[in-house]
């Protein structure tokens, strides 16, 4: 065996023949899985249909997976095979529900929120989630062409009156716009893998919720999202292709059904002659945190782990200066820097031992007891509920190693340990349940060894949808991986100074 | 009593650490708040609450201090030299509990006072902060008492666990963990639940100026919390100390 890994086998055996240590990891471990299942099992929802209450329908589910909202107003017809729509779309108008003035009195005032869509667009079918691609014009961030909920590219003209186009040749869909009906510009293209023959194609129009956010006497955020609707007019509709002439047909797709069994906040069109004014609410947008629980909202016991894995690792070097082990493990390998290095590792792959078991027992098992208590849990991918449960061990493992070299650095338990837990648990704690503006609470958990938790977002970030993209929502100012990159570079650093501090001291 | 007094005074005095603490008492406590009150931009919700922000770190220190004044006697063993010299150990303790509340009522209230400081020059309506208004009294004056409890609680949990590194460990769980879980349950009767419970959430109440007829506690009732968690604790401790071998 080479000198490193007797030296990691020493520390290994000075690790497990310590009772308390062992019974604290596994203490962590089976907190961590029992406040998450626990939580898990105390979560139930249900929908109410007319005066019974019945399990919530799944959310819809983009082509690519993703949770998506599909709720918009679509005037249609069929299309077979190639094909174009253009249309003109001459104004856009709104309402928007603002908090009530007076109690009781609803208060609508006219106006568009940023991102109402009106515009053409071809899609499979008529199902919520169904794969689609739009041209359309947005409140406020210009023409834009849009496909299957997640792709979003800008075009030129700022606002209506625009003209629009739409050419489908086999799976591919090209957007167009134009100021005057004559010269064309591109927008962009989309490729609708699998996209059958026969599609509708028509006029929409949607308009997403006004979010207003206030903050509560908790401490956290409310977000209320208000009704908004929006009608654009179009004029000078033509379409081409086979089926061209079928009747229009109109749909008000993801309506929301009142409890009276009546469509809530109907959308609606009207045809006069060959001018069609079509009114829209709603969006088409994949979900973030709104669309239902998170797979990462189990793992809330990590933080229990997180504190037994400070204490556990600090423990692992000051109790040696305590009883003075220390001189005879250093007598026994004179090259200090190795032997903490062997302890980083010990503590290191003890720790994400802990966590992968934990989290990988939490995270599956608290997913299918909220599905099976009724709850919208948004779809992930496998390999994304990978990368939370070893990204959240090696969080605990990270943060095991830098607490670690906070006790030799230091020496001092009750130091260490509250400089660990400080620095790691303290900016999440600012930066998603204080007082402290957004901003400065990003940049909390872009500098400090919180960063770390960004490993556990499953949500992403997209532009074209207004969100309220805060941490305590789960949105990390950092990437998965930069965030943990952020939290190793801390317990390297971390690590580096106790080797020299340990060299050039006496133990 | 007065010579228990003496005795601890000569050994808190004497360690190098205690006025590095409660100087970092001070700092960590005003200059976190001053960073808060800096980054806000509007003005808050509960003005007097954000100006009073760095509580939440300074507490921490108060913490460490708290541990060290017992765990650190273990440490080294000075515990047996204690407990000869003295034999009455809930004197012992008594004494301990009594320099430090002393002591973080002192650091406590000039931490206080430098975050108000700093909230009337950087905050957003921070102008209005004036210590003779009732509730911004209050809230000053609690977050002190909140400190000193937080300290006596500390001092409690580090006689129980003696260790120092798992004193620590139970003190900042009980604190933070606690504070974190209440947010992080999603049932809305839990939540409640845990505010109430949560030594940190429930103390940090008497910090509160507006909205008080949503919070599940009123300020004086929240620090009650704390303050039965830190008796709890010190009565745990204390029994704890005098049955068992040093």
């Amino acid at each position: 065996m080479s000198g490193f890994g007797r030296l990691v086998r020493a520390e290994w055996t000075k690790f497990r023949t310590v009772r308390g240590w062992v019974l604290g990891l596994v203490a962590a471990a089976a907190l961590t899985a029992g406040l998450g299942l626990q939580t898990a099992a105390g979560s139930h929802s249900s929908c109410g249909a007319g005066t019974v209450e019945v399990a919530c329908p799944s959310a819809p589910v983009g082509p690519g997976g993703e949770a998506v909202t599909d709720a918009f107003s679509f005037v249609h017809q069929r299309l077979d095979g190639d094909g174009a729509i253009t249309a003109r779309v001459a104004s856009v108008t709104g309402r928007i529900r603002k908090p009530d003035v007076r109690p009781g009195v609803t208060n609508l005032v006219s106006g568009v929120v940023p991102w109402a869509k009106a515009g053409v667009m071809v899609k499979d079918g008529t199902k919520e989630g169904a794969a689609y691609a739009a041209v359309m014009v947005t409140g406020a961030h210009g023409v834009r062409m849009q496909h299957n909920f997640t792709g979003d590219t800008g075009g030129t003209t700022a606002s209506a009156p625009a003209w629009l186009r739409l050419v489908r040749s086999g799976d591919k869909l090209i957007g167009y716009e134009s100021a005057d009906g004559r010269t064309w510009a591109e927008v962009g293209t989309a490729t609708l893998a699998g996209l059958p023959d026969s599609v509708r194609i028509g006029l929409f129009v949607a308009s997403p919720g006004d979010l207003t956010f206030s903050q509560d006497a908790l401490g956290g955020v409310v977000s209320a999202q208000r009704f908004t609707e929006a009608t654009a007019v179009f004029e000078e509709i033509s379409v081409l292709g086979a089926a061209a002439g079928d009747a229009w047909r109109y749909d008000d797709i993801g309506v929301t059904m009142g409890p009276d069994g009546k469509p809530h906040h109907p959308g609606g069109h009207v045809r006069r002659g060959d001018t069609f004014t079509v009114t829209g609410v709603g969006d088409i947008a994949p979900v973030g945190d709104e669309g239902g629980m998170r797979i990462e909202q189990t793992l809330t016991g990590l933080f229990t782990a997180l504190i037994v894995v400070v204490v556990v690792a600090v423990m692992f070097i000051t109790a040696e200066y305590r009883r003075g082990l220390i001189r005879t493990t250093l007598t026994a390998s004179p090259r200090r820097g190795r032997v903490l290095a062997a302890k980083a590792v010990v503590a290191g792959a003890v720790t994400f031992v802990t966590g992968l078991v934990a989290a990988g027992i939490t995270v599956p098992l608290g997913r299918r007891i909220l599905e099976a208590n009724g709850n919208r849990v948004l779809p992930v991918s496998t390999l994304t509920e990978m990368r939370v449960v070893a990204g959240s061990a090696a969080l605990l493992a990270l943060t095991a190693v830098l607490a670690l070299a906070l006790g030799a650095l230091l020496r001092r338990g009750v130091v260490a340990v509250t400089v660990a837990v400080a620095v790691t648990v303290l900016p999440y704690f600012l930066a998603t349940v204080s007082v402290l503006p957004l901003e400065p609470a990003r940049w909390l958990l872009r500098l400090t060894p919180s960063a770390g938790f960004a490993i556990q977002q499953t949500l992403v970030e997209y532009p074209q949808v207004a969100a309220h993209y805060t941490p305590v929502l789960g949105y990390y100012p950092l990437p998965p991986w930069g965030g943990l990159a952020v939290s190793a570079a801390y317990a390297a650093l971390a690590l580096g100074l106790a080797v020299v501090k340990l060299r050039g001291r006496d133990a | 009593m007065s010579r228990h007094l003496r005795a601890e005074w000569t050994k808190l005095r004497t360690t190098p650490g205690t006025g590095w603490l409660l100087l970092a008492v001070v700092v960590l406590t005003a200059g976190v708040s001053a960073a808060v009150a800096a980054a806000v931009t509007n003005q808050p919700f509960d003005v007097p609450r954000t100006a009073l922000a760095g509580v939440v770190a300074g507490q921490a220190v108060v913490a460490v201090l708290a541990v060290l004044m017992i765990s650190g006697e273990y440490g080294t063993g000075m515990i047996r030299t204690t407990l000869t010299a003295m034999p009455r150990r809930g004197g012992v303790l008594a004494a301990k509990a009594a320099l430090l509340t002393g002591l973080t009522l002192a650091a406590g209230t000039v931490a206080v006072l430098g975050s108000v400081a700093a909230g009337r020059l950087l905050l957003p309506g921070g102008q209005a902060l004036s210590l003779t208004g009732g509730p911004v009294l209050r809230a000053a004056a609690g977050s002190v008492l909140y400190l000193v409890l937080v300290g006596l609680l500390s001092l409690g949990v580090a006689a129980a666990v003696r260790d120092q590194a798992a004193a620590a460990g139970v003190v900042l769980g009980l604190l933070y963990l606690l504070a974190l879980m209440t947010f992080l349950i999603q049932d809305a009767d839990w939540q409640r639940f845990f505010y109430r419970l949560s030594p940190m959430n429930a103390g940090l109440t008497v910090q509160a100026t507006a909205g008080l007829q949503a919070l599940p506690l009123s300020p004086w009732a929240g620090l009650g919390v704390l303050a039965a968690w830190a008796a709890a604790a010190l009565t745990a401790g204390g029994l704890l100390l005098k049955h068992r071998d040093a």
